[in-house]
C-alpha cells in the first residue's frame, strides 16, 4: 500500500515535469514574441488614461515627428547591423550634412535641391569610405566608424571655424553670408500635410514612413536583403556561395550614410540654420532604436519593423512622461532602461528558446 | 613507481546521443613515447579534452601513478601531473609577453606568488628553465619574435615547469619545418630518458617513425589496434585506423564519360611534384589522402579559393581559371565545403533559405524573392534527401548534424552542375545520413563529374567509381573500385610509403 502511493507519486512526478516545460516554452515563445508589441500597447492605454491630451491624433503626430530623424538614422544603421557590421558615425555624418546644406545655401547661396543632393552625395562617400576602411583596410568596424565619427565633428566645424550658419553670419574672409535658407528646402522639415485633419502629418513623418517601408521591403523580400542577412550570420559560407561580400558590406555603409544625411537634411530643415551643436543625441537615440527592435517579434536580429517599432516605443515613452511631468533629465535614464530591458529580452529569452529545442 | 603512468579502462563519452567515446583502454608507460592515430573525428580531440580536464567523461575509470584521477578542470589535471600542449601553438604561448614570463607563466597566475613582480629573480629562474629543456633563447624577447618551433619549444617548457608525470601533445609538428621538427624531437627525447610519459597524436609518417615506442590506432570512438613490436607496423596502424571493407557495397559503376576537367602540370606547393590528372563526366572520383596531403587545396583551387604555384586546369576544353566562388558557381564548378558549420550554416535562417542561398538569383525576379517557388525546390530537396523536419521553414540550428549536412548537399544537389566537388561530405554525420548523402550523389551523377575528398577508406570504397591518393600534394596513386583494386596497396599509397618503393628517400616536407 505504502509502496504503491510512493510509485504513485513517482510516476506523478515524472509526469508534471514532462508537462512543465511544454507549458513553460508556448508561453515564452509568446513572451519573445510579442512581449514588446504587449508592453507598447500597455503604455499607450496607461498614458491615455492617466494624462488629459495623451491619446489625440495631434499627440501621436508629436510622437512620430519627435522620432522621424533618429527613426532614419537608425533604419540606416540597421544595415550595417544586418551584415554583422557597426555605425558609430550615423550621428556625426548627419551634423555634416545639417552643416553642409546649411552652407551650400547660406554661404554658396544654392537652391535646395542642390543642398540635398550635395548631402546625399556626401552621406554616401562617409559610407564608401567607412567601408573601404573595413574591407579593404581591415580595420575592425567599431574603430573605423568611431573614427570617422571624430574626423567628421571635427570636419564640419573648419570651414566656419567652428561657428553656426545662419544668414548675416560674418564669414572667416570678413564678408558677410548673404544666402538664405531655400524655402522650398524649409518644406522639408516645418511644412505638414493634410490627412484627414488639415495640417496634421509633418513631411518628415512621411519620409520616415516611406523609408521604414522601402527598408522593411528591401531587407525581407528581396535577394540583396536576404544575402546581407546571410552575410550578418556566417560570412565565410556566404562568400562560398559565391555572394560578393566586400561589396555587400561597403552598400550597407553607404546606405547607413546616405540614411543618416537624409536625417541630417530634415533636422536642418526643421532648425532653419546649421546649428553646430544639435544633434548630440543622434547617435544614442538611434543606435538603441536599432537595439531594441532585436526584441520585437522575437526577432533576435536587426530588422526594419523592429527598428521603426523600437524609435516609435521611446518616443511614446518619452512624450507620456513628459505629459506626466517628468522631469527632461530622467529621459536619459529612461532610455537606457528601456535599451537594457530589450537587451535582456532578446538574449535570455531568445537564448532559452534556441536551448529548449535542442 | 610503477612502469605505468596512466592506465585508462573503460572510458566513455557521448554529446546528446552522439557516442564519442566508446570505451577506451588505454596504458600510457613512463620512458615511452606513446602515439595515438585517429582519422578526423574518431575521438582523439574528445579523448585528449577528457584527459586534461576540458570535458568529464560519462563512464570508466582513468588512473595517474595508481591513484584514481578524474580531473574537473584543466587546472586540476595540471597540477595532478598531466600537462597538454595543443596543436595550435599560439594558443600555448601569450605572443606579446617575453620568454621568460611565458616560461613562468603558470607560477604567477599561481594564489599566493606575491603581487609585485621580480624582474631579476623571474629571469633567472626562466633561464633555469631554458637551459635545462636545451633552449637556446634570450629570455628577454617577446615571444611573437620567435620562430614557430622555439615558440613551440616555450610552450612544451613552460608546461615542463610542472613536472608533468603524462605530456600530452595534439599534432605539434603540423605547423614546423623538418629541420624545426627535428629539435621538437631532440627535446622529447630528452623528456622520455626522463621518465616522461608522452602521448602523442599525429599522422605524420615521419614524426611516428622517428619517435614511436608504440601505436594505438583509434576509429569511432575505440582502440582498434595497439602496436608495441618492433619494428612497429605502421602500415597495420593505417589500415586499422581508417577501417576497411566493412561490408562489401555493390556498386553499379558509371562508365566514365567525356573529360570535363583536366589537371596539366599543377603544382600546389612549392617542392611538391605537378598532378596531372582528368576526371571524366558520369564518374564519381574520389579524392583520398591523410589529413595534409592537399585534398582541400584541390577543392579550394577549383573553387576560385587559391590558386596553384604552377600548371593549368581546362574545364571542357577551356582553360579554367576562376578567382571567386562566384566566377565557380557561374562555370558550373560547386563545391560542397567540409566543416559546414563555419564554412556552410547559415544559422538562424530557414532550411529554405539555406538551400537556395547560391541560386537566389534563380527564384527570384526582379530582385525580389520568390518564396513559393523557393519552398517547393526546397520540399523536393528535403523529400528526395529524406530530411528529417517539420517544414522547410524550419531553422537549420534544430536539426540533427547528419540532416543540416543533406542540407547542405542539397543546396548543390539542387542545380545542375559541370563538376560538383564534395569535401569530407560526410564529417560528422551519423551512418544512415551517410547512406543517404551517399546513394543521392551516385544517383544523380549522370551529366557532370563528381569528386569527392574522402579520408576514411570505408566511405571513400562506398561511393568511389575511381580512387585516387594524394600525399604530400601529389598524386600517388589511381586505382578503378572494383573487385581487382588492391586494398593493401591503396593504404601503402595512403601511409606515404610509395616513396619507399620507389626509393625516393625520406619523407622531409611538412605542411606548412
Amino acid at each position: 500500500m505504502k509502496m504503491d502511493r510512493k510509485i504513485a507519486m513517482q510516476n506523478n512526478d515524472t509526469g508534471e515535469k514532462a508537462a512543465l516545460p511544454a507549458a513553460r516554452k508556448t508561453f515564452v515563445d509568446y513572451a519573445i514574441r510579442y512581449g514588446f508589441l504587449t508592453l507598447l500597447a500597455g503604455l499607450l492605454i496607461f498614458f491615455s488614461v492617466a494624462t488629459e491630451g495623451f491619446f489625440s491624433p495631434f499627440s501621436a503626430v508629436f510622437i512620430f515627428q519627435s522620432v522621424a530623424i533618429t527613426g532614419i538614422l537608425a533604419l540606416g544603421v540597421t544595415f550595417t547591423l544586418v551584415v554583422d557590421g557597426f555605425d558609430l558615425s550615423i550621428g556625426s555624418t548627419a551634423t555634416s550634412a545639417l552643416m553642409l546644406s546649411a552652407y551650400m545655401m547660406v554661404v554658396l547661396e544654392q537652391g535646395a535641391v542642390v543642398a540635398v543632393i550635395a548631402c546625399l552625395v556626401l552621406g554616401a562617400l562617409i559610407g564608401l569610405v567607412n567601408g573601404l576602411l573595413i574591407v579593404k583596410t581591415r580595420v575592425p568596424d567599431l574603430l573605423a566608424t568611431l573614427g570617422m565619427m571624430f574626423l567628421l565633428i571635427g570636419l564640419q566645424r573648419i570651414p566656419t571655424e567652428g561657428r553656426s550658419i545662419s544668414t548675416g553670419m560674418v564669414l572667416p574672409n570678413g564678408e558677410k553670408a548673404n544666402g538664405v535658407f531655400d524655402p522650398a528646402f524649409l518644406w522639408l522639415g516645418r511644412n505638414k500635410l493634410d490627412f484627414i485633419i488639415p495640417n496634421l502629418i509633418p513631411v518628415s513623418v512621411v519620409i520616415f514612413v516611406i523609408v521604414a517601408v522601402l527598408v522593411w521591403v528591401f531587407l525581407e523580400k528581396t535577394r540583396y536583403g536576404r544575402v546581407m542577412y546571410a552575410i550578418g550570420s556566417n560570412q565565410r559560407a556566404a562568400a562560398l556561395a559565391g555572394a560578393n561580400v566586400n561589396r555587400y558590406k561597403i552598400v550597407a555603409y553607404m546606405f547607413s550614410g546616405v540614411l543618416a544625411s537624409v536625417g541630417g537634411i530634415l533636422l536642418a530643415a526643421r532648425l532653419g540654420r546649421g546649428d553646430i551643436a544639435s544633434g548630440n543625441n543622434l547617435l544614442l537615440d538611434s543606435v538603441a532604436a536599432a537595439l531594441i527592435g532585436f526584441a520585437v517579434l522575437g526577432a533576435a536580429k536587426p530588422n526594419a519593423f523592429g527598428t521603426a517599432i523600437g524609435a516609435l516605443f521611446v518616443g511614446v515613452l518619452l512624450q507620456g512622461l513628459t505629459m506626466m511631468n517628468a522631469p527632461y533629465y530622467t529621459q536619459d535614464f529612461v532610455k537606457g532602461a528601456v535599451l537594457v530591458v530589450a537587451l535582456v529580452f532578446t538574449f535570455v529569452l531568445t537564448g532559452r528558446r534556441a536551448g529548449s529545442n535542442h | 613507481m610503477s612502469a605505468t603512468a596512466m592506465e585508462i579502462a573503460g572510458l566513455t563519452k557521448a554529446f546528446g546521443t552522439n557516442r564519442v567515446l566508446r570505451g577506451i583502454d588505454l596504458e600510457l608507460a613512463r620512458g615511452e613515447v606513446s602515439v595515438l592515430m585517429g582519422a578526423n573525428g574518431a575521438g582523439k580531440s574528445t579523448l585528449v579534452k577528457v584527459i586534461c580536464g576540458v570535458h568529464q567523461a560519462d563512464g570508466g575509470t582513468m588512473r595517474l601513478g595508481g591513484r584514481p584521477f578524474a580531473p574537473r578542470t584543466p587546472i586540476e589535471a595540471i597540477r595532478a601531473g598531466v600537462v597538454t600542449v595543443h596543436q595550435n601553438i599560439n594558443d600555448g604561448v601569450i605572443p606579446d609577453l617575453d620568454v621568460a614570463s611565458n616560461l613562468l607563466l603558470d607560477r604567477l597566475t599561481e594564489p599566493g606568488s606575491g603581487f609585485f613582480l621580480r624582474e631579476r629573480e623571474l629571469r633567472r629562474q626562466a633561464r633555469e628553465i631554458a637551459a635545462s629543456m636545451g633552449l637556446e633563447v634570450d629570455v628577454g624577447r617577446p615571444v611573437r619574435e620567435l620562430q614557430l618551433a622555439d615558440r613551440q619549444l616555450v610552450a612544451i617548457a613552460r608546461a615542463m615547469a610542472h613536472r608533468p608525470e603524462l605530456l600530452i601533445l595534439d599534432e605539434p609538428t603540423s605547423s614546423l619545418s623538418a629541420a624545426e621538427a627535428e629539435r621538437l624531437f631532440a627535446l622529447l627525447d630528452r623528456l622520455r630518458d626522463q621518465g616522461v610519459a608522452i602521448l602523442y597524436i599525429s599522422h605524420r609518417t615521419s614524426d611516428i617513425r622517428r619517435l614511436a615506442d608504440r601505436i594505438y590506432a583509434m576509429r569511432d570512438g575505440a582502440i582498434v589496434g595497439r602496436f608495441s613490436e618492433k619494428p612497429l607496423d605502421y602500415e597495420a596502424a593505417v589500415t586499422a585506423m581508417l577501417g576497411q571493407g566493412l561490408d562489401e557495397i555493390a556498386l553499379d559503376h558509371n562508365m566514365p564519360g567525356p573529360p570535363v576537367l583536366e589537371f596539366r602540370d599543377v603544382v600546389l606547393e612549392p617542392g611538391a611534384r605537378p598532378i596531372n590528372l582528368t576526371v571524366h563526366r558520369d564518374e564519381v572520383l574520389t579524392v583520398t589522402g591523410l589529413v595534409g596531403a592537399g585534398k582541400t587545396m584541390i577543392a579550394e583551387i577549383l573553387f576560385g579559393q587559391r590558386a596553384p604555384l604552377s600548371g593549368e586546369i581546362l574545364l571542357e576544353g577551356r582553360p579554367y581559371r576562376p578567382r571567386s566562388a562566384r566566377e565557380a558557381i557561374d562555370a558550373g564548378v560547386f563545391l560542397c565545403p567540409k566543416d559546414r558549420g563555419s564554412t556552410g550554416i547559415f544559422r538562424d535562417h530557414s532550411l529554405a533559405r539555406n538551400t537556395t542561398m547560391p541560386f537566389l538569383e534563380r527564384f527570384s525576379h526582379l530582385g525580389f524573392v520568390n518564396t513559393r517557388s523557393e519552398a517547393r525546390a526546397t520540399r523536393r530537396m528535403i523529400d528526395e534527401l529524406g530530411v528529417v523536419c517539420q517544414s522547410e521553414q524550419d531553422d537549420i540550428g534544430t536539426l540533427s548534424g547528419g540532416n543540416q549536412q543533406k542540407i547542405m548537399v542539397a543546396r548543390w544537389l539542387g542545380q545542375p552542375s559541370r563538376v560538383l566537388i564534395l569535401d569530407e561530405p560526410f564529417q560528422g554525420v551519423d551512418i544512415k545520413a551517410r547512406r543517404d548523402i551517399g546513394a543521392k550523389i551516385r544517383e544523380t551523377t549522370k551529366g557532370r563529374a563528381t569528386i569527392v575528398m574522402a579520408s576514411e577508406m570505408d566511405e571513400v570504397l562506398e561511393i568511389a567509381d575511381r580512387i585516387v591518393v594524394l600525399s604530400d600534394k601529389h598524386v600517388v596513386g589511381d586505382h578503378r573500385n572494383n573487385k581487382d583494386l588492391g586494398l593493401r596497396e591503396v593504404l601503402a599509397q595512403v601511409a606515404g610509403q610509395e616513396k619507399a618503393l620507389t626509393g625516393q628517400g625520406e619523407e622531409t616536407g611538412h605542411a606548412p
